[in-house]
């Protein structure tokens, strides 16, 4: 069961093939058994079993609150959580208990979700690995698959097993992490400058940023005021849809979520693409793009004109520029963001009792780790007065140069983009530490921040394995606002690539009998 | 708009023999080129400047040391002509923000709030004296009576 869609468990559950708590009890068990990946700082397991309950009650009443009724999730560590302690991955918050949930979580658990837990990531979400967190960094499930084992047979032995374990990309590691391993269905990241569809792309799973202002930020614990937005992360788009639908609309308490009303919808299956135009950014291709992300990425290219789409070569002009204005904004919101945190109202205090400017200075020394205090003291140097329009202006005059840059290739006809997500597939953790945090998500962030830049949607897909059998995804950027045009044309594209479902190996391999072996026919889908 | 064949044209194995190029930073795109500001090295009053407005505190040469190499990545955006262009806010600046009406529609949970609070005195959150400015780096003695406010 655990192998599924979360469409398939959801009708499983209706039909009664399954309870939510039986579920519950089995994602719970093979999260304790995946503990070595470390993708959970908090598993809240009463919680989790009270929820089940209930929704236990309804299905039995036939009642069901919708497809995400009695289905487990995870939810990123810096969206509060009501009860449950949220940290952000830093000592900083380290016991912090919220008083509220934040919009979207709640709107899970009005559905009828199961909370599994909080999920690890890199320090307040500052990062490309998943590494840079308090609780200790994230291991890629596929570091344990058949496919990435198999390949390495030609490794000599006697070194341990277990050293050069893969990074999950970041900065939503843990959640990507708890999905890909089966503990959970879906799960919350949040997306920045690629937070979620990095990792998404490193452990072979959907990886979806809405529009900014499609999703509520309310209680997602701020980087980037203008950038941040819930992402979602599951094993198909059809999933993903789901969880979109469940979360989109305006929030009150967001006063940047738009006012448009969010119609419920179904994803439609598409035929026929001939109807589309695809557009490939040229400026895309890096020197540093790896062979076999490219040679993918042709290859979905292809893909889509031999079934009738129009595939054209497109310019992104100031893609040059856009992560060097994304670094120069981000640090400098941060700079703003992580203000808040001076240990008087909650969180670390640190053991100061001379002034207040002290107390504060030393919370922060003692709260922050390297990557946050490095940002902080970069944004606060471009925001300087004399810095100021050279930097954080020069920056927000270039943002509108990349926002115009997406729109006259939309405007020209052009439906969706093609991209890379990453430049190649997850690296070990011991060669991605070789290079400090910044310079990593300088390199890592290349394709993604543009559209966090532009609050466009955007999708990573995962198409097939590298050479090493490890994931590659690929990347759909949309129209604002066009989430359920380019999820449909992410679900064809699902279709046609058919990506691998992961085989684990020790010490995962003992995990078969909860994954079950049923047969897909007997759980009908009702579309 | 032409054809996408600039994928095709490119050797297939990709213009480092189908390696990922994540070097140590000498790749072009990466590369910093100096822009009308140059790399200066930070001086002693930015830095205490900094770690007195962020409240943070470099801890390092090191730390330093990764600022300018920040900065030298920032001075890039000089290389963009941005003449006439006005900065961009927000993506959503054609929208107007949503504003709610002025109602009370929760509240009353002081205990909860309480619980998250370190040192509280009946419900009041024990701050301390704030008109003595942060010690220099020259001296790391905490100044003791109050020097005035200087911000």
């Amino acid at each position: 069961m655990l192998g599924r869609t979360l469409r398939e468990v959801s009708a499983g559950l209706k039909q009664g093939h399954i309870t939510p708590t039986e579920l519950c009890q089995k994602c719970l068990s093979l999260i304790k058994k995946t503990k070595f990946l470390n993708a959970y700082i908090t598993v809240t397991e009463e919680v989790a079993l009270k929820q089940a309950e209930e929704s236990d009650k309804r299905y039995a009443k036939g009642q069901s609150l919708g497809d995400l009724d009695g289905i487990p999730v995870a939810v990123k560590d810096n969206f509060s959580t009501s009860g449950i302690e949220t940290t952000c991955a830093s000592n900083m918050l380290r016991g912090y208990v919220p008083p509220y949930n934040a919009t979207v979580v709640q709107k899970l658990l009005d559905q009828g979700a199961l909370l599994m837990g909080k999920t690890n990531l890199d320090e307040f979400a500052m990062g490309s690995g998943s590494t840079d967190g308090v609780f200790g960094p994230v291991k890629n499930p596929w570091s344990y698959s058949k496919q990435y084992r198999e390949k390495r047979k030609q490794k000599p032995q006697g070194e341990n097993e277990d050293s050069d374990w893969l990074i999950t990309g970041g900065s939503s590691g843990g959640s990507a992490a708890a999905v890909s391993a089966f503990t959970c269905f879906a799960a919350l990241g949040s997306d920045t400058g690629g937070s979620t569809r990095n990792p998404a792309a490193h452990c072979g799973l959907i990886g979806l940023k809405p529009s900014y202002g499609l999703v509520s930020r309310h209680g997602l614990i701020p980087l980037v005021n203008s950038m941040d937005v819930p992402g979602i992360l599951t094993r198909s788009v059809d999933d993903a849809a789901i969880v979109l639908a469940a979360l989109a609309g305006h929030d009150p308490k967001d006063s940047t979520t738009i006012q448009d009303p969010v119609k419920p919808w179904m994803l439609p299956s598409l035929n026929d693409v001939s109807k589309l135009c695809i557009g490939i950014p040229k400026e895309y291709l890096v020197p540093e793009l790896s062979g076999e992300v490219q040679s993918l990425w042709t290859k979905a290219a292809d893909l889509f004109e031999s079934e009738g789409a129009k595939v054209i070569e497109v310019s992104l002009p100031h893609t040059n520029y856009s992560i060097v204005c994304y670094h120069v904004l981000c640090t400098a919101e941060v700079a703003s963001n992580m203000a808040r945190f001076d240990g008087l109202e909650y969180g670390h205090r640190g053991d100061m009792d001379l002034s207040t400017e002290a107390l504060y200075a030393t919370t922060r020394r003692e709260g922050f780790n390297d990557v946050v205090r490095g940002r902080i003291l970069s944004g606060t140097f471009f925001l300087l007065k004399e810095n100021y329009e050279n930097y954080f202006l020069k920056a927000q005059k270039v943002r509108r140069l990349i926002v115009n840059d997406f729109a006259n290739v939309f405007n020209s006809g052009v439906d969706v983009l093609l991209t890379p997500t990453t430049l190649c597939e997850a690296m070990p953790s011991l060669e991605f530490i070789k290079e400090d945090n910044r310079t990593r998500s300088a390199q890592d962030d290349v394709f993604t921040q543009a559209a966090n830049m532009a609050g466009l949607p955007a999708i990573s897909v995962p198409v097939g394995l590298s050479s090493k059998g490890l994931p590659i995804g690929l990347q759909l950027i949309g129209r604002a606002f066009c989430d359920q045009q380019l999820l449909t044309i992410a679900k064809w594209f699902e279709k046609q690539v058919q990506f691998p479902i992961i085989q684990f190996q020790e010490p995962m391999g003992d995990c078969s009998e909860i994954l079950g072996n049923e047969k897909l026919a007997s759980v009908s889908l009702k579309q | 708009m032409e054809k996408f064949e600039l994928l095709h044209n490119v050797n297939e194995n990709g213009p480092r023999g189908g390696k990922c190029g994540h070097g140590s930073g000498g790749c072009w795109l990466f590369t910093c080129k100096i822009g009308p500001q140059g790399s200066r090295p930070i001086t002693v009053e930015v830095i205490e400047h900094l770690e007195r407005l962020a409240l943070v505190d470099f801890g390092s040469r090191k730390a330093v040391a990764q600022l300018e190499k920040a900065i030298a990545f920032a001075n890039r955006l000089h290389a963009v002509h941005t003449d006439g262009v006005e900065p961009m806010e927000s993506v959503l600046e054609d929208r107007c923000l949503y504003l709610r009406s002025d109602d009370v529609k929760e509240g009353n949970c002081v205990e909860k709030l309480l619980q998250n609070f370190h040192r509280v005195v009946e419900e009041y959150f024990v701050a301390l004296p704030g008109n003595i400015s942060l010690a220099k780096l020259e001296d790391k003695e905490p100044s003791q009576g109050h020097k005035g406010s200087n911000l």
